[in-house]
């Protein structure tokens, strides 16, 4: 059975380009345009891997992290976390919050289908 | 008996395979693969380098004579590993932290560096090591004539009277060889001699395995068992009255500061140790590695006094007995033991002594006479060598003209002598390492006191009479002066001449010692090394160096480095140094950390006091003495009792100091704004990016795209470059408005006109999926503005209202008025408005939410803060208010300017 990915990001160019390059390489992709919204999703349908942007309009992508490591039938879900800050602050909040990657913007391409392969496996 | 035709391919193919070992082990150590080499149990086997041939032949002898006396020189060593390894740490974090290359390297570097003071402890030991080279001379040339002509048949081992000199001479000069090609071929002394301690591990096992066989022969070859062994005891041997009496104590002092004190020992003790924490292993393993080669020695020297015919030397009972017995393979280990024991303290020491005469004797010298061009590539490091190579001839050629010359022929007492004097090293090396007041005056005092005094005593005397001192000299003191008799000094006759010269040379050498530093003011580079030295556990290198304030070309530094260091490893050098400044490529800066680190760099290869000399060459030193230091504390005490006074006199003052605060409080919050800014900029570049990133990514990657595909990615870079140059040029734009650089011309206009082009450009924007309705409207306004930056903040709400209208049935409104002579224009959309918590902020920068774009290549997050600045510098207003219904209205406010009465445009 195929990979399903949850893309959590605002920006629908960004959405449109990692689905591609995922879908290209055998995985299921849907997307949630804001933190609402991926936690509802997450509620329905369980992906195998999250892709989560921290600057996620109304609840924000730490929020979305913390509600789902408090959730324990979503606490084992690999997140991968994305920021266009960079700031080794939203890295060390990742970690401590259990996330399992994380990536910065601009991101490659093969990057994101690394870490989430990665995540899977792990 | 063995034939010498057996003995000598033996002895150098043994001496060929010690080489095979230290040269595979310098090999190891080069590519970075120590493994056994660093391992504690090879270093605590080369501090075994202690046990020379006077132990392996000489412990016996001095049993047979004096019965239990020889363990006090094994149980002195024990004490100090034992008890006193705190002292062995502080020595060896001192000799690390410093670049130490000798003990002379290190009484010096605690005594400011001193050149005077680092000759004169290697002119001390350079005297004091040639009995007891001679005495590993005299033992090598015995027993190897013992071997070749004593047997069964002539069991007391010597032909003659007299030991072959012609034999010894030829020992002296391929011990010589071995040495030189051994130990110099590296220039930095400080690197350590990973071979030679390979090579010396091996002999350390050799002698304890050769030994030990000797002894199991002796046991119970020999005898019949321990106890029976011992039953052979004469009463007086075992029973020596001089038991736990003065020259007991002498010898037991003497054996526990040599340990440390001898060049040799120091050598690999604390120069050649490469962990710390191996001494936790030397501290238990040395102590036993003493008691087992110690083991056998008393069986031994019982056996070899009963059995042995009388007259035979007790020195070479380990040799005679084996032969004896018949036992020649027995006998032949222990000719190789003997020979290790002898070799490897020969090596060691020439090594160290060899370092000590180039560094601290030759070095000096030839910078003062200029014999060495400093100044040409490689020649400071091939003079370096040539002088070692020397310096190794010399310390054989000296041990072999004591060996002539002394009367000795008891291989301990030769040994002891040698202790006496390094134990003169004592005062100042142990006290340099506690007492924070002791300086380069009370060390020089105090050494050359008690050296003068052990010369006199015990070193001349021990030519025998007529060879220095004259045999009158000896009995009735020089020109009849009693009191100064050697061996009677000032009157005190009666003791042991060891216990005698012991006596009087260590009471003056510590009594000038203190006092003198008690009187002289040291220089601050004395209370620097002082409290480098004392303080070791506490202040790293680098926190003191304070003190002295250099600075140096980098350029001459880096010349000078590579005259001694040689071009390779001085560029090695400079380029981890500019790395750890945090430099990508060029030389390092050369501030005074650097210094002193190349100084210890090159003290490794030339010594602390050379390697002072020569940077002080190229360098400016800034000394700040510690009075300064406190005049300057003073001052500051003074400057900071003024000011309070000051404080409390005025009250405005304080004031002031508030109004200050408040000042900078608000330039740091300001700042704090600016770096928000810069990041928010970085996030908002970064997201379009990846964008243009991963699509260009896509379309490189995949060649099969479909020709819709490619053209819809293709469009996406687009638009995101453009979303990119917009949000550029809005921040540049932005950054000339809030500098008040907005020196656009203002004129009377109708800001009807402005408003209606705005519309008109908008309205294609929803795609026609938005209502665009224009309400009430003013007519025949008039205001002062300029047409384009109006127009700019109209569009900029009429298009924010349209784009970010989620609205089922999405409709913007646009009114205008002038009321009270204001005119006024309302915008106002049905879309889901300005969330409460961003009311406060939605003129600022970015202020999230609103701006993040809910659809590709939107604002940049800036316009409405553009437009906000554009209202007030047209002296006009942007607000956001109360619209009807669940939408946003914006409001833009100009002051109205009578219609009735046009003015003339004027400039702005």
């Amino acid at each position: 059975m195929a990979v399903r990915v949850l893309i959590a990001e605002d920006d629908p160019h960004i959405v449109e380009s990692l689905s591609f390059v995922l879908g290209r390489e055998g995985f299921e992709v849907s997307a949630a345009l804001d933190g609402e919204d991926a936690l509802r999703r997450l509620q329905t349908e369980l992906p195998d891997v999250v892709i989560l942007d921290v600057m996620l309009p109304g609840r924000d992508g730490f929020e979305v992290l913390k509600a789902l490591k408090a959730d324990p039938a979503l606490r084992a879900l690999p997140v991968i976390v994305l920021t266009a800050k960079g700031q080794a602050h939203d890295r060390r909040m990742a970690e401590q919050m259990g996330a399992t990657g994380f990536m910065t913007k601009p991101f490659s391409n093969t990057d994101v289908v690394d870490a989430v392969r990665r995540a899977v496996r792990a | 008996m063995l034939p010498t035709e057996l003995i000598l391919p033996i002895a150098i193919a043994y001496v060929a395979l010690l080489f095979v070992v230290a040269f595979v082990g310098d090999q190891r150590a080069r590519a970075g693969r120590l493994g056994w080499l660093k391992s504690p149990v090879v270093y605590t086997l080369s501090i075994s380098i202690y046990c020379t041939s006077w132990t392996f032949y000489g412990a016996v002898g001095y049993a047979a004579r004096s019965g239990l006396e020889f363990a006090t020189i094994y149980l002195g060593p024990t004490l100090v590993f034992v008890g006193w390894w705190w002292l062995l740490r502080k020595l060896i974090r001192i000799g690390h932290a410093q670049g130490v290359s000798s003990i002379a390297d290190m009484i010096s570097s605690r005594y400011g560096k001193s050149t005077t003071l680092a000759a004169l402890v290697t002119l001390v030991a350079v005297v004091g090591a040639a009995p007891y080279i001679a005495l590993q001379l005299r033992a090598v040339t015995v027993s190897y004539q013992v071997i070749t002509s004593a047997g069964p048949e002539n069991p007391s081992g010597l032909p003659g009277a007299h030991p072959d000199f012609h034999a010894a001479l030829w020992i002296a000069a391929g011990m010589a060889l071995f040495t030189i090609l051994f130990g110099t071929r590296n220039v930095d002394a400080k690197e350590r001699h990973h071979g030679v301690v390979a090579a010396i591990a091996l002999e350390a096992i050799v002698k304890l395995v050769a030994l030990l066989a000797v002894g199991v022969l002796v046991v119970f070859g020999l005898s019949d068992g321990v106890a029976h062994s011992f039953s052979r005891a004469s009463p007086q041997l075992l029973q020596s009255a001089d038991v736990f009496g003065a020259r007991w104590v002498t010898t037991l002092l003497l054996s526990a500061v040599a340990v440390v004190c001898l060049p040799r020992e120091f050598q690999v003790t604390v120069v050649e140790n490469v962990d710390e924490r191996h001494l936790r292993t030397a501290s238990w393993l040395f102590p036993l590695y003493l008691l087992l080669i110690t083991l056998f020695v008393l069986p031994i020297a019982i056996t070899g006094l009963s059995l042995l015919p009388s007259g035979s030397s007790p020195d070479m009972f380990v040799l005679t007995l084996p032969m004896w017995a018949g036992q020649n393979a027995v006998a032949l280990l222990a000719f190789l033991g003997g020979f290790s024991s002898a070799t490897s303290m020969v090596i060691v020491a020439c090594i160290a002594l060899s370092t000590m005469i180039s560094n601290h004797l030759v070095m000096p010298l030839a910078m003062r006479f200029k014999w060495v061009p400093l100044y040409a590539d490689g020649e400071v490091r091939r003079f370096l060598l040539n002088a070692r190579r020397i310096g190794i001839c010399v310390m054989l050629a000296l041990g072999f003209v004591y060996f002539r010359l002394s009367s000795s022929d008891a291989l301990a007492a030769m040994g002891l002598v040698s202790f006496a004097g390094v134990a003169q090293f004592a005062p100042s090396l142990f006290g340099g390492l506690y007492w924070r007041n002791a300086n380069v005056g009370g060390a020089i005092a105090g050494l050359s006191a008690g050296t003068a005094l052990w010369a006199y005593a015990l070193f001349l005397p021990s030519f025998g009479p007529d060879v220095v001192l004259s045999a009158a000299t000896l009995r009735d003191g020089p020109l009849g002066l009693a009191l100064l008799r050697p061996q009677a000094l000032f009157g005190l006759s009666g003791l042991d001449p060891l216990v005698h010269a012991l006596f009087w040379s260590l009471s003056v050498n510590v009594l000038l010692f203190v006092v003198v530093s008690l009187l002289r003011r040291p220089r601050p580079i004395d209370r620097l090394q002082g409290t480098l030295f004392v303080d070791v556990f506490r202040a790293p290198a680098e926190a003191t160096s304070g003190l002295l304030r250099r600075t140096a070309s980098v350029q001459d530094l880096d010349a000078l480095a590579q005259r001694i260091l040689g071009v390779g490893e001085a560029q090695r050098f400079f380029a981890r140094a500019a790395r750890e400044q945090g430099l990508e490529r060029g030389l390092p800066i050369a501030d005074d950390p650097f210094i002193s680190q190349l100084e210890r760099k090159l003290a490794g290869s030339v010594g602390a006091a050379t390697a002072r000399a020569l940077i002080s060459e190229v360098v400016t030193v800034e000394t700040i003495s510690l009075d300064e230091l406190m005049k300057i504390a003073d001052e500051t005490r003074r400057m900071a009792e003024h000011s309070r006074q000051l404080e409390e006199k005025s009250r405005e003052l304080e004031a002031t100091a508030a109004q200050l605060r408040d000042a900078n409080a608000r330039l740091t919050r300001l700042d704090q704004e600016k770096d928000d800014f810069l990041s928010q900029v970085s996030h908002e570049v970064r997201t379009p990016m990846t964008s243009i990133r991963s699509f260009s990514q896509i379309l490189l990657d995949s060649r099969d795209l479909d020709g819709a595909r490619t053209q819809r990615f293709v469009r996406i870079i687009h638009d995101e470059s453009v979303r990119l140059t917009r949000l550029l040029d809005s921040t540049l734009d932005l950054g000339l408005l809030e500098r008040g650089e907005a020196n656009w011309p203002r004129t009377r206009i109708d800001p009807e006109i402005a408003l209606e082009g705005s519309i008109r450009i908008c309205e294609g924007l929803g795609g026609g999926r938005v209502a665009l309705a224009s309400e009430a409207r003013a007519v025949g306004a008039a205001v002062e503005a300029n047409e384009d930056r109006l127009g700019q903040v109209f569009i900029n709400l009429i298009s924010n209202a349209i784009k970010y209208n989620t609205s089922a049935s999405p409709r913007v409104t646009v009114r205008s008025a002038v009321r009270d002579g204001v005119y006024e224009v309302l915008i106002a959309d049905n879309g889901p408005g300005i969330p409460p918590e961003l009311r406060d902020r939605i003129f600022s920068r970015f202020p999230g939410g609103l701006a993040r774009s809910r659809t590709a290549a939107s604002g940049s997050g800036l316009g409405l803060a553009i437009s906000w600045q554009i209202m007030r510098h047209l002296g006009g207003n942007l607000e956001l208010v109360g619209g009807e219904g669940p939408g946003a209205c914006f409001r833009v406010t100009l002051a109205a300017m009578d219609s009735a009465a046009p003015r003339e445009p004027r400039p702005a």
